[in-house]
């Protein structure tokens, strides 16, 4: 997965699982993310680019209402989940995040043990019924992070414990745990080093055959490596969205082209 | 860059050179390290000084004179019915018991055959503390076998006495006191040579309630230690749950508004208002318009509690503000509500610093005195406050208190005891505070 594969994408016709609308964000009176409609398609990587402050992480966090948990933020438009909107007053946020769960760019496990760490979603979901149900979640889950044989001797020591790396498999391990639909991540790979990174890229190309995964990065290489659709964002503006390759090889927008070829940004 | 430095001084090129500026920069860093460290030699001086003060004028309090007294005890006299009853010995008050003591004074005198010439029977029998009488009724009430026996009895010997073994009366000294003779200084010497006069540790001064102007020797701190429990109780119980709801809510669930702003600016507020206020709002709600008892522990507790929860308050939103924004990320990122978030993952790791702050709320509540001036907490106080709850409305005293109390006291035996109280109060503070910091290390987490 190091090279620049810009070929053998299976860019078909999957079904929309995440559209957006009309999307329109306020932080106060800065109006932060305008206008941007999108598809996000099922069991397919889509990346979100742009220079910093463009708002890729704060349309992501859109997706499950994060931007609930900021006073100040406003989400006017419609932003439908399998055709449900998401923001109906109906709909109750803490179920949409069980079912769009998300990675942050820090590595955050929680200061318990590995195990805990990640049964705590089925736990306070209620997904297992017995000790058995549950450790076999929290093994299944390790396996989908690729990080099983690593830990899996020390299920007991604590997650904050683990390497960089191992901390941001932990947490994907711990937002799988709670099966969820789509996976939100937040420059996931940012604070890892090149080795751990490789391994998160490589693991997100295995999550796609199950979720559909949205993930911001700022590195383009990233997104070419890993994505199957890219979105190029600037200045709250969704310029360009799009096939991978085509995004990288054939930009339409003046923008996008400077942004890749490194004049902006 | 290049074209701005043509105004500049030129640079010395040898790092190794001391120009006037490396040396001047340095001068000005050694005067600071040297103000730093003198600051910090005033700072332990005074806590040296206060400490030793303290320690020297009252570790006697905790070392009393004791004469020990064959004593008999007459049935006769002591159970006029004859019954052997409670009741019966109950219809002899203390002014019984004296005549007993000045009589195994005067018996133990002869015996040793010690004559001092001047000296009255009275004299004797005034070495002994005015609260002798008493103690030995009590011992008698409790223990009706001993009618009819010889018992050996520790009685406290009087103020004076205890004072002139510890040095603070002399002979000069008590020729124009009122309160003690030469000869009864005299008499204390040949006691003390025979070993029946000592300086002994004083359990009663820890345990015995407070005693009047006339005995100071009898002076406790049982009250005062209960009733600070008490209200340390109730302090605990109202502020640290009130306190840390409260945080909480406005930490974790409260809209940024106008009105929250204005609750927090006044949290702050009442952290600064002077204690006594604290008082006078304890005295005109508590008192005048609840209609709560003077004195009562329940008063100082709740009026300490109001003082109290803006400290706790604010150590515990700083200590739920210090927890990682991205460990609340996390669990509402895997589907966790607000409260599971908050209850599952941010309080218990708030809960160190919660703890040391509840327990620094505590220790300044423990120490506080003006406020419990206003509600009555200085009467003088004898009785034990039963058990809680019903004991928190009965009068008792507190320990900041009583030593205001005794420090207004004219027999300077009381200077002793006050400053043997202040001991008991720190050696209380001091372990809070070092709970605090044990806590503090044992559960404090990285992340």
């Amino acid at each position: 997965m190091n090279d620049m594969r810009l070929v053998e994408r299976q860019v078909d016709d999957r079904e929309i699982k995440i559209a957006a609308k009309d999307v329109q964000v306020f932080y106060g009176t800065t109006h932060a993310i305008r206008d941007v409609n999108i598809d996000i398609k099922d069991r397919m990587v889509t990346a979100f680019i742009g220079p910093s402050g463009c708002g890729k992480s704060t349309f992501l966090r859109c997706l499950n209402r994060m931007n609930d948990t900021i006073d100040a933020a406003r989400v006017h438009g419609s932003i439908t989940l399998d055709g449900q909107d998401i923001y109906d007053p109906q709909i109750d946020p803490v179920q949409l995040r069980a079912r769009v769960g998300m990675v942050f760019q820090k590595p955050n496990p929680f200061p318990k043990s590995i195990y805990d760490n990640v049964a705590y979603g089925p736990r306070i979901h209620g997904l297992s019924r017995s000790k058995a149900d549950l450790d076999e979640i929290v093994e299944s889950s390790l396996r989908r992070a690729a990080i099983w044989n690593e830990v899996k001797d020390r299920l007991h020591a604590p997650g904050t414990g683990l390497s960089g790396g191992q901390q941001q498999r932990l947490c994907i391990a711990r937002a799988v745990a709670t099966q969820p639909e789509v996976l939100l991540m937040d420059e996931p790979c940012s604070a890892l080093d090149p080795i751990a990174t490789a391994q998160v890229e490589e693991l997100i190309d295995e999550l796609r055959s199950q979720f559909s995964v949205v993930i911001v990065t700022h590195s383009m290489q990233q997104a070419a490596r890993v994505s199957q659709r890219t979105a190029f964002f600037h200045l709250g503006n969704l310029v360009e969205y799009g096939e991978t390759g085509q995004i990288f090889t054939n930009p339409q927008d003046p923008r996008t082209e400077s942004y890749i070829s490194g004049r902006i940004g | 860059m290049t074209d701005e430095t043509a105004g500049r001084v030129p640079r010395s090129d040898n790092a190794m050179a001391m120009d006037a500026r490396v040396r001047r920069r340095r001068a000005a860093e050694s005067r600071f390290r040297a103000y730093g460290l003198i600051a910090c030699l005033i700072g332990v001086a005074a806590l040296v000084t206060l400490l030793a003060t303290v320690l020297t004028n009252g570790i006697g309090a905790y070392r009393q004179a004791f004469v020990t007294l064959e004593v008999a005890l007459p049935a006769d006299r002591l159970d006029p019915d004859g019954t052997g009853t409670r009741e019966s010995m109950q219809k002899v008050s203390t002014f019984g018991y004296g005549p007993l003591i000045a009589e195994a004074v005067e018996r133990t005198l002869a015996d040793r055959g010690v004559v001092i010439e001047g000296a009255t029977p009275e004299d004797a029998a005034g070495l002994i503390s005015r609260e002798a009488p008493a103690q030995l009724r009590n011992y008698v009430l409790n223990n009706p076998e001993v009618l009819d026996q010889t018992v050996e009895f520790n009685f406290l010997a009087g103020g004076r006495i205890d004072g002139y073994l510890k040095g603070r009366v002399t002979m000069e000294s008590a020729q124009r006191d009122s309160n003690v003779t030469p000869e009864q200084l005299q008499i204390a010497d040949v006691l003390q040579e025979e070993g029946i006069l000592s300086l002994r540790f004083n359990p009663g001064f820890i345990t015995q309630p407070d005693a009047s102007d006339q005995r100071p020797e009898a002076a406790g701190l049982g009250v005062a230690i209960l009733g600070s429990l008490y209200m340390m109780l109730i302090v605990l119980v109202l502020a640290l749950p009130i306190g840390v709801a409260a945080s909480i809510y406005l930490e974790e669930f409260a809209p940024r508004s106008r009105w929250t702003d204005i609750i927090e600016v006044n949290i702050s507020n009442l952290a600064a208002v002077p204690s006594i206020v604290f008082g006078i709002l304890g005295l005109a709600i508590f008192i005048n318009f609840a209609g709560l008892p003077q004195s009562a522990p329940i008063v100082g507790g709740l009026v300490l509690t109001l003082m109290t929860l803006p400290t706790i308050i604010i150590a515990t939103r700083a200590s739920l503000r210090a927890v990682p924004p991205s460990i609340r990320d996390a669990a509402l990122g895997v589907g966790a509500s607000r409260m599971q978030a908050v209850f599952h993952h941010v309080l218990p790791l708030a809960a160190p610093g919660i703890l040391t702050g509840t327990i620094i709320g505590i220790a300044q509540a423990l120490g506080e005195t003006a406020p419990l001036l206003l509600i009555g907490m200085v009467a003088f106080v004898r009785g034990y406050p039963s058990a809680p709850p019903g004991g928190l409305f009965d009068p008792a005293s507190a320990l900041p208190v009583q030593v205001y109390n005794w420090t207004q006291r004219s027999d300077p035996a009381f200077v002793e005891r006050a400053s043997g109280a202040i001991i008991a109060l720190l050696v209380v503070l001091i372990t809070l505070n070092a709970l605090a910091v044990i806590l503090r290390r044992r559960f404090e987490r990285r992340w």
